[in-house]
């Protein structure tokens, strides 16, 4: 069976490899920005570059905040890619204060490396980075990963859940610790790109949606 | 690198960079003199399947020419390749960039356009995010010693000193700098290491080193001496695959092949090598890449 996957699309950033990785592997993609269309979907993806507070705006000019917080209510899996993953947090520190789509209780802020005064860690962290497993990966779509892989890594902010609980793995970039995925009941997102990060990152789509269809 | 402090967790990209004219892999010198290599899909599907960080296709003749066949190559890698992709050459308007990204590419870079309209970066960054716009800064070394800005592939120059430049670039939004040394370019004589480490400490976002290794010890060098956050690596990766891995490409190839048929495993001052060789010389180095 073809699996529907649905990505929300809220005119900010770059679908194209999201779609391209989801076709990969055989599903069934539509890009929209449509309300309805999300509420259909077996599987939708948040994805995203750029601005929190534009991402937020947009989301609300298309009803998708709510739109996605219905979806979410239903159970169905939800998958947030980078800036995706930072818009399910309760607020982010860009510009002040912004609210978040709030899925998940914690905050966004940005990197700061001015302490260190040697201008090393530059901001965005553009690199391939190590993800570290923070809790048993098995039966999560990172069961086919293990602690010391590399995966993609493009972002200037990055977000720090309330509860522990949450934080699936870690990475570490200027000595800073930080949680780089995400897993929240049917909610499930990554700082870095899964997509562009070879197939073992096509990979964790592909173990996204198998374990979301047997359930 | 200072003495004592970890930078294990700052990871070095190598990024294999493919310039472009028609349909055509194409390695110059000085940006002069183009050659004809192969087909960039070959050499970008190898690359990819064998350790490059990105793939980055530059036009060379874009802003010169129409750039159809640019978008076929991107759209044909993108859809075989699950790595960054970055897109050069002929880059003027916010249309072409949403053009770019629809064809597959991951990011821009922008050159002649930034220079003419510095506005610009800043309404691309805006609109697609900082890290979707990377500028390019073509530098050559002048008498009293500054590097200027170049546009057109090294063709016309700007007047722009490069220090200032790569600061307001930065400033403006964008999300990366490759710093091109014109001088160095194709020559195998080593990255300019002075110019790399002036922009790289310049500037807090990421700088890709570009123009000049002739051997993979260079590729070490410009990022612990010259502090490069990334690196891009052309003539070294592409004689390898020619002298070592090319299969029977010539066939599809257009356009002049002599230079590929004439059997050469040595190239002038460069000594070819993998991205496997660059990475292993960067693990004995105790500089941090990926495998």
């Amino acid at each position: 069976m073809k699996h529907r996957v649905v990505i929300i699309d809220y005119h900010l950033g770059n679908l194209f490899s999201v779609k391209q990785a989801c076709e990969h592997l055989g599903c069934d993609v539509t890009i929209s920005s449509s309300k309805d269309d999300l509420l259909e979907a077996d599987y939708a993806i948040l994805p995203g570059v750029g601005a929190f507070s534009d991402a937020m705006k947009n989301l609300h000019a298309f009803g998708l905040v709510d739109g996605i917080r219905e979806y979410v209510a239903t159970g169905k899996p939800l998958m947030g890619v980078c800036l995706g993953l930072q818009l399910m947090l309760s607020h982010s520190t860009e510009f002040g204060q912004t609210e978040g789509l709030d899925l998940i209780p914690g905050r966004v802020e940005k990197f700061d490396f001015s302490s260190r005064n040697d201008n090393v860690f530059k901001v965005p962290q553009i690199q391939w980075n190590t993800i570290a497993e923070s809790r048993p990966w098995k039966d999560t779509p990172l069961q086919c990963c293990k602690s010391g892989d590399f995966m993609y890594f493009v972002h200037s902010y990055y977000v720090i859940p309330s509860d522990d609980a949450d934080v699936l793995s870690q990475s570490s970039y200027g000595g800073l610790k930080y949680c780089s995925s995400i897993l929240h009941r049917n909610i499930f997102a990554t700082q870095f790109h899964p997509e562009k990060s070879g197939l073992y990152g096509v990979n964790i789509y592909a173990e996204w949606l198998k374990i979301n269809s047997k359930s | 690198m200072a003495v004592g402090q970890s930078f294990d967790d700052k990871v070095i990209r190598v990024i294999a960079r493919l310039d472009i004219k028609g349909p055509n892999l194409v390695k110059g010198v000085l940006l002069e003199g183009l050659r004809v290599l192969g087909k960039p899909e070959d050499f970008a599907r190898f690359y990819y399947e064998n350790g490059a960080d990105e793939l980055f296709y530059q036009d060379v003749v874009a802003s010169l020419y129409e750039r159809n066949s640019l978008q076929e190559i991107v759209s044909a890698t993108a859809r075989k390749s699950f790595i960054p992709l970055t897109v050069g050459g002929g880059i003027r308007s916010i249309n072409d960039i949403r053009e770019a990204l629809r064809a597959g590419a991951d990011k821009v870079c922008i050159n002649t356009a930034a220079i003419k309209h510095p506005d610009f970066i800043h309404e691309a960054a805006s609109k697609f995010g900082s890290s979707t716009i990377v500028v390019a800064i073509e530098a050559i070394r002048q008498p009293d010693g500054l590097y200027h800005a170049f546009i057109d592939n090294g063709r016309e120059m700007t007047g722009v000193e490069v220090v200032g430049w790569a600061k307001r670039v930065a400033a403006l939004g964008a999300g990366e700098i490759v710093i091109t040394s014109v001088d160095r370019e194709g020559t195998g004589l080593g990255y300019d290491l002075g110019l790399t480490k002036m922009v790289a400490k310049a500037v807090d976002i990421p700088v890709i080193a570009h123009g000049g290794p002739g051997k993979k010890e260079h590729v070490g060098e410009v990022i612990s001496l010259g502090e490069a956050d990334a690196v891009a690596v052309a003539s070294l990766i592409h004689y390898d695959f020619i002298a070592n891995r090319q299969s029977n490409m010539q066939s599809r190839t257009e356009g002049n092949i002599s230079y590929l048929q004439s059997g050469r495993t040595q190239f002038g001052r460069i000594t070819p090598c993998s991205i496997k060789d660059i990475k292993n010389h960067l693990h004995d180095s105790h500089i941090s890449c990926r495998p």
